[in-house]
């Protein structure tokens, strides 16, 4: 089985731009910045969530605070895809009680990784309320979740995969479209 | 960097980079003694057997607490209502519990290498609790990650053992852990307590020496552990319970000799005004209670990594189809 790249579906400038509206999304819907906070997803989503910070203080000059969340404690399926998974630090640096979080991923799929984000914001609290924003949306959901924010919509097959590559984890920038072929 | 552990016998074979990754396994779990709701279901449906063939009772809560909060159930034996007082042997009292089909084994038992010969026999991972004067693995960690939290690393440490070496597991798997990362040992305590032979038990180019005198042990330390006096072991003629406290007491006189910025570790319980006066163990510089919170996280780390179910077939997801969840997971 081989991975092949079949196309790029966002360049670094498009995640650029795109950044900046959904930061322009999240500040309108909310109504300004005041109790919003941003929960990154290890580890994509971090970094993500920073540069949509970057971008809201861009817009009304507020620091938005961002949190960290690793869900590999909280996943369903945790010996059966990630025997002896590494885990990263949580970093969580204020109260979520009636916050308006905002979780960041890169990837929407399944569902199950928003899912078992959830359980881990509620072992911290109880939240106003909990919206989703990501990178790309890509189908095949296996929970009843959507995305309330989001940059870019994909059809995709069963066996394809969409890495999100970050200059700050990969090195470089852009969203790919891979397949496996036998 | 990931390791991967079937079971937790000891820390002497480990690796600096094996243990370094079990330190940094335990932080997630240090947060998460902080949350309101400590209760995770990662290790949901799976059952951690806590044998303890020999008495314990921080260690034993201790396992306890971090499978609960896991999410895993437990089963307990106890050494004093097992049927090991009706002459069962070790090996069959294992495979009974085996046979109740437990996802790990947590035991403590009083011969050296006892948890070593379980686990040879058994298929599922095996967790040493403690096992005699051999070693003490999960203490080891705690003890490692305690200093790593105080002093920003465990790394070129002047570390200084009191008390009763010769019968202590604690001290051994913190010369193994501590050793790796070069770390300096003085060893002290009654002459018949620090043989000569403790000078050899850490791996090649470790330094350790053995002192005499209390005054001359604190002097340059990081890190000093206090050892529990066993009060059944101070008895004439060898050493009196006033002749130990005279001689080899920290007290806060003495622990001027050490620097201000020295902690003092001490794995529990505490003989106070035998091996250590409340002042020194309640002082700012004491780090017993870190270290009770820590071994909680230390054990869900241990548990976390042995009881979640991987097995050998599937240890390496690199060379396996990605599926379907895994393929798009945050990572």
């Amino acid at each position: 089985m081989r991975i092949v790249e079949k196309s790029q579906l966002m360049s670094a400038p498009e995640i650029d731009r795109t950044l900046q509206r959904l930061a322009h999304e999240i500040v309108e819907k909310s109504g300004g910045t005041k109790n919003l906070a941003l929960i990154g997803i290890v580890r994509r989503g971090v970094p993500l969530a920073q540069r949509i910070a970057q971008a809201m203080r861009g817009i009304d000059g507020v620091d938005v605070p961002v949190g960290v969340l690793d869900i590999t404690l909280y996943r369903d399926d945790l010996s059966k895809v990630a025997p002896q998974a590494v885990l990263r630090s949580s970093n969580i640096p204020f109260g979520v009680d009636n916050m308006d979080l905002v979780l960041v991923d890169d990837v929407l799929y399944t569902g199950r990784t928003i899912r078992a984000a959830m359980n881990g914001l509620f072992d911290l609290g109880r939240p106003k309320r909990v919206s989703l924003c990501v990178l790309v949306e890509r189908g095949h959901r296996e929970m009843p979740i959507e995305a309330q924010y989001i940059g870019r919509s994909v059809q995709t097959s069963d066996t394809e995969i969409i890495e999100v590559r970050l200059r700050e984890i990969d090195k470089e920038e852009r969203v790919v479209l891979v397949d496996r072929v036998e | 960097m990931t390791h991967r552990f079937r079971d937790l016998l000891a820390l002497e074979p480990l690796t600096a980079d094996e243990l370094t990754f079990l330190l940094d396994q335990s932080k997630p779990f240090q947060e998460i003694q902080r949350h309101p709701l400590k209760k995770l279901a990662t290790l949901r449906g799976k059952t951690v057997a806590l044998a303890f063939f020999e008495n314990s009772t921080r260690t034993r809560i201790s396992f306890g607490t971090a499978a609960s909060r896991l999410g895993a159930d437990t089963m307990n034996l106890q050494a004093e209502a097992s049927s090991l007082k009706k002459g069962e042997s070790l090996l069959d009292t294992v495979h009974t519990l085996d046979a109740m089909k437990p996802d790990c084994l947590v035991m403590r038992h009083a011969a050296s290498g006892a948890a070593d010969f379980v686990a040879r026999h058994l298929d599922i991972p095996v967790i040493n609790a403690g096992d005699g004067t051999h070693e003490h693995p999960s203490q080891g960690l705690l003890d490692a990650l305690t200093i790593r939290d105080r002093l920003g690393t465990i790394a070129n440490l002047n570390i200084t053992i009191l008390g009763d070496l010769q019968h202590s597991r604690v001290a051994r798997s913190n010369i193994h852990l501590l050793g790796k990362f070069g770390c300096r040992f003085t060893l002290c305590g009654p002459a018949m307590w620090v043989p000569r032979e403790l000078e050899k038990i850490g791996a090649p180019g470790v330094a350790i020496r053995r002192v005499f005198r209390i005054e001359e042990a604190l002097e340059g330390a990081d890190v000093v552990f206090v050892l529990r006096v066993q009060t059944e072991r101070l008895h004439e003629p060898s050493i009196s319970s006033e002749d130990y406290v005279l001689g080899y007491q920290l007290n806060s006189e003495r622990q001027r000799r050490a620097k201000p910025t020295t902690i003092i570790l001490h794995p529990g319980p505490i003989n106070r005004g035998i091996e250590i006066t409340p002042e020194v163990a309640d002082g700012p510089q004491s780090c017993v209670l870190e270290q009770v919170t820590n071994g909680v996280a230390v054990r869900m780390a241990i548990l976390y990594l042995l009881a979640s179910g991987a097995t050998e077939a599937d240890a390496h997801p690199a060379l396996e189809v990605k599926s379907k969840e895994s393929a798009n997971a945050s990572d």
